[in-house]
C-alpha cells in the first residue's frame, strides 16, 4: 500500500532530513511534524562552540531557511511532546490530547542527556538544546570557575569553549582517557595532552561523589576526596535514547527503537538517528549511533522505507563517522574502533597533532582517526565502506 | 530552449574541510593536503545533480549551496 499519510515525530535533524527526503522523492501528501522544543528546527552542533563562545546568533543555526521551510508544506506541532503511539489505530497521541493519525510514522525523538542528583542545587547544566546552550552562555559572562564532568564529545568541546574564554576549567572523567568510547584508550589520550596543553586541568579515572553549596553549586566532590571549587558546572556524561512515550506500543524497545536492517521498526513505522537501534551488517553489529551524519543518513534512509511500503527495503549499513572541533584541532572519526584494536599512524605525526591512524582488528581495516587531517579520513572511510583488508589499507597508505 | 546550469556554490566562510562532500561527489569536490577545499567543477551538468544535492544535505557546516542559472 502507498504512503498516503506520513507523520514525524521529532523535529531535528533526522526528522527534517526525512521530511525533505519525502518530498524530493514525490510524496505530495500530508506530513504531519511533531517537535517538543518551540525553537524552529536547528542544528546542535554549534551548541558546544559557536553559540557557546557567543560568535553566532541563534538564528545562524536554523536548518532550513524559511522559505525551504515553507516549500515543505509541514503540518507543524511544536512545542508538542507525543506521549504514546497506537500501532493497531494508527495514531500518535500528543501531551495536549490531540491525536495524529498515520500509515507511516517516522520515530526520531532523538535523545536526552544522562543526569545526576544536584541535591536541587542551581548552576548545574546538561546542554542538548538551545536553552540549555544558551544558559550556560548566560552563565559564562559571569566569568565562572567551570567543572566539566564527563569528557566524551559534549564535555570535551565545552571544556575547550570556556577555556578559549579565559575560563578556568577542571575536567572530570570516570573512565582512563577523554573520548575512550569513541576513540579508544590510545588516541583519547593524545587528546588529554591536547586538553592539558590548553590548560585544562583535567582528572582521568575519577568520579563523582556528589555537588556541595547552599542554594547554588559552589563546589564539585569526587571519588578520590578531592573537591574541586566550582561556579558553573556542565555535566555531559551521554544520553538516553527518548522512548518512554513508546512503552507498550509493541514497539521493541532495547536501549532505542529496535528496527530491522532497512529502518523498520513495524508495519508502516520506521525510526532515525539517536532514537534508532539497528543492525548494520557492513559491522554484523546491532547499532545506536549518536552522530550527526547519521541523523541526515539515517532519515534519509527511513523516509525511502517507508516509501517502498510493503517491498524489500534496502539495507542501511553506514560507515558511521563523526567530527569534533576543539581548540584548533578537529578531530575525526570513521568506523567503529573497540580498544582491543591495533592503531598505526599512517600520515603525519602525533606530537605535530596533524595526523591519520588507523585501526586493524585481524585482517581488516576497522576505522581511521584524524587529527586536522580530514582528506585521509575521507579516503579511509571510503575503504571501510569498501571492506579493505588491513594489507590494502597500508598499501593505500604508502602510494 | 536553454540547458539547465547547476552551478555549486560554497560559502568558505562556512566551509571547515570536513570532506563528507568529496566523499559524496569527488568528481566535482577535493580537499587537498592543505585541508581545504577546492571545487573542481563549478557546473557539474544535470547528471550529478542528486550527487551535488546529496553533499549540500550532508556537509555539516551546510557550507554548499546549488544555484540554477
Amino acid at each position: 500500500m502507498a504512503l498516503t499519510n506520513a507523520l514525524i515525530v521529532g523535529a531535528s535533524l533526522a526528522g527534517i532530513r526525512a521530511a525533505e527526503t519525502l518530498r524530493r522523492d514525490g510524496f505530495d501528501g500530508p506530513i504531519a511534524m511533531v517537535g517538543d522544543e518551540l525553537h524552529r528546527p536547528y542544528d546542535r552542533p554549534p551548541l558546544s562552540k559557536q553559540v557557546l563562545a557567543g560568535e553566532w546568533a541563534v538564528e545562524r543555526t536554523a536548518l532550513l531557511e524559511d522559505d525551504a521551510v515553507d516549500g515543505l508544506e509541514l503540518d507543524w506541532h511544536l512545542g508538542r511532546r507525543a506521549t504514546r503511539l497506537d500501532l493497531s489505530r494508527r495514531e500518535v497521541e500528543l501531551d495536549d490530547g490531540a491525536l495524529l493519525g498515520f500509515d507511516g510514522a517516522i520515530v526520531a525523538t532523538g535523545a536526552r542527556p544522562r543526569t545526576i542528583p544536584t541535591g536541587g542545587l542551581t548552576g548545574i547544566h546538561t546542554l542538548r538544546t538551545m536553552d540549555d546552550a544558551m544558559a550556560i552562555r548566560a552563565g559564562f559572562e559571569a566569568g565562572p570557575r567551570v567543572v566539566v564532568v564527563g569528557a566524551g564529545f559534549i564535555g570535551a568541546e565545552v571544556a575547550a569553549t570556556a577555556r578559549m574564554l579565559g575560563l578556568d576549567v577542571t575536567l572530570v572523567e570516570a573512565a582512563p582517557a577523554p573520548m575512550e568510547r569513541g576513540l579508544g584508550r590510545e588516541l583519547g589520550m593524545v587528546c588529554a595532552d591536547l586538553h592539558r596543553d590548553h590548560g585544562v586541568d583535567l582528572r582521568l579515572g575519577v568520579g563523582v561523589e556528589g555537588f556541595e553549596g547552599t542554594g547554588r553549586v559552589e563546589a564539585v566532590r569526587l571519588s578520590d576526596d578531592s573537591t574541586v571549587p566550582a561556579d558553573l558546572v556542565v555535566v555531559g556524561i551521554g544520553v538516553v535514547p527518548n522512548t518512554d512515550w513508546l512503552e507498550g506500543s509493541g514497539l521493541t524497545i532495547d536501549n532505542g527503537v529496535l528496527c530491522d536492517e532497512t529502518c523498520l521498526a513495524a508495519t508502516g513505522v520506521v525510526a532515525a538517528g539517536d532514537v534508532a537501534r539497528w543492525p548494520n551488517r557492513r559491522f554484523g553489529e546491532v547499532m545506536r549511533v549518536e552522530h550527526w551524519d547519521n541523523a541526515v543518513e539515517q532519515g534519509v534512509a527511513a523516509a525511502r522505507r517507508l516509501l517502498v511500503g510493503e517491498g524489500a527495503g534496502t539495507p542501511f549499513e553506514p560507515v558511521p563517522w563523526f567530527w569534533s572541533d576543539q581548540y584548533d584541532r578537529k578531530i575525526q572519526l570513521a568506523g567503529r574502533p573497540n580498544d582491543a584494536d591495533e592503531v598505526t599512524v599512517v600520515t603525519g605525526a602525533i606530537d605535530e597533532r596533524r595526523f591519520a591512524a588507523l585501526y586493524r582488528r585481524g585482517d581488516r581495516l576497522a576505522a581511521v582517526f584524524g587529527m586536522n587531517r580530514p582528506r585521509h579520513v575521507m579516503q579511509y572511510r571510503q575503504l571501510i565502506a569498501d571492506g579493505a583488508s588491513w594489507d590494502a589499507a597500508l598499501e593505500s597508505a604508502s602510494s | 530552449m536553454r540547458r539547465t546550469v547547476v552551478r555549486v556554490v560554497v560559502d568558505y566562510d562556512l566551509c571547515e574541510s570536513n570532506a563528507i562532500c568529496m566523499q559524496v561527489a569527488p568528481e566535482v569536490f577535493e580537499v587537498r593536503d592543505d585541508d581545504f577545499l577546492y571545487v573542481l567543477n563549478e557546473t557539474p551538468g544535470e547528471e550529478m545533480r542528486a550527487k551535488v544535492e546529496e553533499a549540500v544535505q550532508r556537509c555539516p557546516k551546510q557550507a554548499i549551496s546549488i544555484a540554477v542559472d
